[in-house]
């Protein structure tokens, strides 16, 4: 009898991991068709030699995305470097080489940290704006009556939302690295006794092309899958105000779980071919 | 076999059917320049999607649907883009765009498929909203107007790139009596002087008469009475009888 209540358990996780398994493959599709159909409908309007997208979305959408999400990005770095610097210092000291903290914060922000909470910002500021967004106008049956006019809603609302998001996300990381280095110099000077001096020709030092490289191509990666995330989930809203609420809180955590996800993989990568 | 030339839409045994769910079971109708077509039936009987079909916002599960003898299910999306150009559609919720206003929602499809510049832009939105009677609302948000506002506008918006074919779901529903008249008058004046075609789905009686010079009526995803204002009320089908006497002893309980 128990034997079969636990082989019962056993058949309904499979049949749960099963049924999770063919979600993922059919979102994943779905967002993959979704890519593909609005690079197709540029390269069609662009036949026509009309603009695939008004040059005035696309800077109202980069306003959005990039100044608009500048103190939030500068905050959020600038505690991080902060504490980051405080908690390795403290622990270095025991070992007396406190000195290696300005290396230690200007490395990780460069290649991890500074893409990796711009990433987050982005994909709860903007991500769940654009899903909120979208999802209404697919709701009031916005999109449609856009795809009805012979527009094209996904070239028409979706590219200007994402290439802002792509070109945006690498300047804003930038920020983050710098505003991150700078919380990490203060408290450095503050409580471990590392003069700016010292600390600035630390970070110069250390800094090498090729960490700059990592941080700014995966920034590019996470801006463009939170871009994509936020408006596929945005135009495949059902079911009204309830259904926006859904695929915005969805929007958020698959993309912030995709963003960790997909750095991880590109530390594996870079780590295994670029030692 | 292909649709005579004067035809400018048909539908040939068309077939929709979502999951078990049979909505359009072999839709059979065509309608030539200048007519306006009204079509009837029970509420979710599949009238506006009958509207996505011919907007080619939905694909039919068998069948086919001309416009001007071109099969919409056989063209290429900019093809398809093209014809929706020559089709304006007034949505059942006016679907303008929120965040733009009356006049941003009209210029809308001139700005992204004309080659029209702002100042031949802005007379014609200007002469759209003057058509529908509403000159005063072009800075207005669709949020700062009446629903019957929000379907003139819509319908401006519609008219804005010159269509031949117009299609209104249900363009009175939910109006008062005065709103309802506007629409039908204005539906009525298209075909009069601007010699647009009209499709209108609908189940408010007096809307249909009014309009109509042709009906038919969609009944379990068919269309089972086809025929003049006066063959309607005539008619001896039991379902549109049923449906045409539950309107009028609804008027008498007015009365």
């Amino acid at each position: 009898m128990n034997a079969k209540t636990k082989s019962d358990q056993g058949g309904h996780l499979i049949s749960k991991l099963g049924a999770f398994t063919i979600t993922l493959l059919q979102e994943l599709s779905s967002l993959v068709w979704m890519g593909r159909e609005t690079i197709s409908e540029i390269g069609e309007r662009i036949a026509t030699r009309r603009a695939p997208f008004r040059l005035e979305h696309f800077f109202y959408q980069s306003n959005r995305v990039g100044v608009g999400s500048v103190p939030m990005v500068i905050l959020l770095s600038v505690f991080i470097g902060l504490t980051m610097a405080l908690l390795t210092g403290y622990q270095l000291r025991r070992f007396g080489i406190v000195t290696l903290v300005p290396a230690i914060v200007s490395v990780s922000f460069i290649r991890e940290m500074g893409p990796l909470f711009t990433g987050i910002v982005l994909a709860s500021r903007i991500g769940a704006a654009y899903t909120a967004e979208l999802g209404a106008m697919t709701a009031g049956g916005e999109v449609d009556a856009i795809e009805g006019m012979g527009i094209g809603a996904l070239r028409y609302l979706v590219t200007p939302r994402i290439l802002a998001i792509f070109f945006l996300t690498p300047c804003l990381t930038v920020i983050s690295i710098v505003s991150g280095i700078i919380g990490g110099a203060f408290i450095s000077s503050l409580m471990l006794q590392i003069s700016y001096g010292y600390f600035y020709d630390q970070v110069m030092t250390n800094l090498l092309v090729k960490d700059v490289m990592a941080g700014i191509v995966k920034s590019f990666l996470f801006g463009a899958i939170i871009g994509m995330i936020a408006c596929y989930k945005g135009l495949s809203v059902r079911g009204g105000a309830v259904g926006v609420g859904i695929a915005t809180t969805s929007s958020v955590v698959t993309a912030i779980s995709t963003v960790i996800a997909c750095d991880s993989l590109c530390n594996i990568f870079i780590v295994t071919f670029f030692p | 076999m292909s649709a005579t030339p004067e035809k400018l839409v048909e539908m040939r045994d068309v077939k929709l059917q979502f999951a078990d769910k049979v909505i359009l079971n072999g839709v059979n109708f065509s309608i030539q320049s200048q007519e306006i077509l009204v079509i009837m039936g029970l509420s979710g009987g599949g009238k506006s999607t009958l509207l996505s079909i011919l907007m080619g916002l939905l694909k039919p599960n068998a069948g086919s649907v001309l416009f001007k003898e071109e099969d919409l299910g056989k063209l290429s999306r900019p093809k398809l883009n093209e014809v929706r150009a020559h089709i304006g559609m007034v949505y059942q919720n006016a679907a303008l765009i929120s965040s733009m206003n009356a006049r941003e929602n009209i210029s809308l499809p001139l700005k992204e498929l004309s080659d029209k510049n702002d100042k031949e832009i802005d007379a014609i939105v200007d002469q759209k909203l003057e058509l529908v009677g509403l000159k005063d609302a072009r800075d207005k948000l669709p949020s700062e107007l009446s629903g019957g506002m929000q379907k003139r506008v819509g319908l401006a918006r519609a008219l804005a790139l010159e269509p031949e074919l117009v299609l209104f779901d249900e363009p009175t529903a939910g109006l008062d009596p005065i709103n309802g008249k506007l629409i039908d008058d204005l539906i009525v004046q298209l075909r009069d002087k601007q010699k647009v075609t009209a499709i209108v789905v609908t189940h408010e009686m007096d809307s249909a008469f009014a309009v109509a010079t042709r009906m038919a009526f969609l009944h379990e995803g068919k269309i089972i009475l086809e025929g003049t204002p006066e063959e309607f009320r005539h008619s001896d089908n039991p379902i549109v009888s049923k449906f045409l006497s539950s309107y009028s002893d609804h008027e008498h309980t007015k009365e």
